[in-house]
């Protein structure tokens, strides 16, 4: 998936409210970075220290010629080793559907950094909702383009669910926005009614605090 | 590392480039060895590319492997015929871009290519040292390479690049002179050797050993271990390639030849290479020098030496950022030992920066030209030397 549009170097939506949420100068870490769209935007636009972890090696060279300090590693492993508070801000883009043991990294991301920031998208979104209704056949959307036989995304989300989730683990929610995206993730619009039903991704502020 | 005779001759050369001389540490002034040893007088050949900003703020100080030198790029002379080592990663445009960075490669001491080692003449009996040349570590060829840049007049390093016991020294320089170097590529390299590659060095030097022209040591007037340097090279270049490359380039192909010979002539295209190998290093190498170097890298201990056993505190001084590379099918310095330097880097929040690069052609790898090698080390070293200047 493209992040960037080269046209006017608008970044993806989602991306985008991430983008600003974060505090200026700050440190942030990107679990699953891709080819460091977001990160190379923090660095130019807010000034931040970031690094970020992943899998992919083309991915990860990519992030490195961009000038990115980046490491090729699995995020569950790499989270391990830095020390407490490490990070202002512990970011997940769309990576949480993937992660075998979610509330595990959960606590690794806020013992690392002092607020996570998590975004996904919403299974519970209408569309998914008729097509299994309707079909009977495994939602594929365009947020979740897989067939259930090959799709890397091994966790169903809801935005109800992750409200739960994060409770359930002993943390807060700190901010949350639903929103609904088209365009290639460019354009979007945040969604206030019904966000459970009308959202393709969540996108959430997590911490100890309040 | 191996030698690769099919470097292209490209455009973007450095042009000729030539050899310096390096003498210091004159007696009584001699370097005081980590052994307690004195070596005295010291000369380094090194050779340089690009040209040192007036800030002398872009350079970049290249470390060779067992066998290199310090003809990192370019040619001597019009008509040579192979360019420097490391001609595809340095020169204008490349991944040591020799338009922005001035490159200094110097050839360790121990070596046989122009610095001090055994091969040298010893000023106390004017005779070549043998072995009474002191055994050097990679800490005392970092304290050479030290006084080098002290002599061209450089403070700081943006960055200390090299492969294998090049980035063991990469290591060393970020241990011992941490206020000196900026940022740091270790390729292919370890904090230290394992058991598997401390038994090849071995093998190797029992090669040499066991070869009666050896002579403890004392051949320089006579002929010299060829056979035993020639097959301590074929043990290296095995480890230095993979199963996979040497399925590639040779299979079970004979050499020149529809069938067996029913000897013991070299009937298979590897055995021939391997002699082929063998052979011509031992035109350029001093099997001294092979057995001095060696034992300099098997007895490399980053975390000993400099973290009391800890690797997380041997890296607890420098505040270098690092790119650090491994390739998936080297089994002479495997990818986990990069992972756990990477890991004692990040435990010392230190920059740092990895990737393991899909590369079918062993530990050599890091020689071979390779886009997305260089194309990783030239945006890192963009960034650091633009953060450098902040």
């Amino acid at each position: 998936m493209s992040t960037t549009n080269p046209e006017n170097n608008k970044m993806r939506f989602d991306l985008e409210i991430i983008a600003a949420w974060i505090e200026p100068g700050s440190r942030v870490i990107d679990l699953g970075c891709g080819e460091g769209d977001l990160l190379k935007f923090l660095i130019h636009h807010k000034g931040v220290t970031g690094t970020g972890i992943e899998h992919n090696e083309s991915k990860v060279a990519q992030c490195i010629e961009k000038g990115l300090s980046v490491l090729q590693g699995d995020i569950n492993e790499e989270v391990l080793d830095y020390p407490e508070n490490t990070f202002d801000y512990v970011i997940m883009s769309q990576t949480l559907q993937q992660v075998y043991e979610p509330d595990t990294l959960i606590r690794s991301m806020l013992r690392i950094g002092k607020k996570g920031i998590v975004s996904f998208p919403n299974f519970s979104h209408w569309g998914c909702r008729l097509q299994l209704l309707l079909s009977g056949y495994a939602p594929v959307t365009q947020q979740l383009p897989y067939e259930w036989y090959n799709t890397p995304n091994i966790r169903v989300i809801t935005i109800k669910d992750f409200r739960k989730f994060i409770h359930d683990v002993g943390f807060n929610i700190l901010k949350g926005v639903a929103i609904n995206t088209h365009s290639e993730n460019r354009f979007g619009k945040i969604i206030d009614v019904m966000p459970n039903l009308r959202a393709t991704y969540g996108i959430f502020l997590i911490g100890n605090g309040t | 590392m191996s030698e690769y005779i099919e470097h292209d001759k490209d455009a973007n050369s450095v042009g000729i480039v030539e050899k310096k001389l390096y003498t210091f540490a004159e007696p009584p002034g001699e370097m005081v060895l980590e052994s307690g040893a004195r070596l005295g007088p010291v000369t380094l050949a090194y050779e340089t590319c690009g040209t040192l900003n007036a800030d002398r703020s872009n350079a970049i100080l290249v470390l060779h492997a067992l066998s290199g030198d310090s003809h990192v790029a370019g040619y001597y002379k019009g008509d040579d015929e192979k360019p420097g080592w490391w001609d595809n990663m340095v020169g204008p445009g490349k991944g040591l871009d020799t338009n922005k960075y001035f490159i200094v490669c110097s050839n360790i001491i121990g070596s046989c290519m122009g610095s001090t080692g055994p091969c040298s003449i010893n000023p106390k009996t004017v005779l070549p040292y043998g072995l009474d040349f002191p055994v050097v570590t990679i800490g005392d060829m970092v304290d050479a390479q030290k006084s080098l840049m002290e002599h061209l007049g450089i403070k700081k390093i943006l960055a200390v690049v090299g492969g294998s016991i090049g980035g063991m020294q990469v290591l060393e320089w970020c241990a011992r002179y941490p206020e000196m170097v900026t940022a740091a590529i270790p390729l292919a390299s370890t904090t230290r050797h394992s058991a598997l590659t401390i038994a090849f060095n071995e093998v190797a030097r029992q090669a040499i050993m066991a070869d009666p022209k050896w002579n403890k040591g004392e051949y320089y007037f006579g002929p010299k271990p060829d056979l035993g340097l020639a097959v301590a090279r074929m043990i290296g270049h095995i480890t230095y390639l993979s199963d996979e490359s040497m399925r590639h380039k040779f299979g079970r192909r004979l050499q020149d030849k529809s069938d067996f010979s029913f000897n013991f002539d070299a009937d298979f295209q590897v055995e021939s290479y391997l002699r082929y190998q063998g052979k011509k290093f031992v035109e350029r190498f001093d099997a001294n020098s092979f057995l001095y170097i060696t034992k300099a890298a098997d007895y490399y201990d980053l975390e000993k030496q400099h973290g009391d056993g800890s690797e997380v505190k041997a890296f607890s001084k420098t505040d270098a950022k690092f790119l650090v590379v491994s390739f998936t099918s080297d089994w002479l310095y495997p990818t986990y030992q990069s992972r756990t330097m990477v890991k004692a880097m990040k435990k010392n929040g230190l920059d740092v920066s990895f990737c393991e690069i899909e590369a079918k052609w062993g530990h050599d790898a890091f020689l071979l030209s390779n886009e997305r090698l260089s194309a990783l080390i030239r945006g890192f070293l963009e960034r650091v030397y633009n953060e450098s200047r902040k």
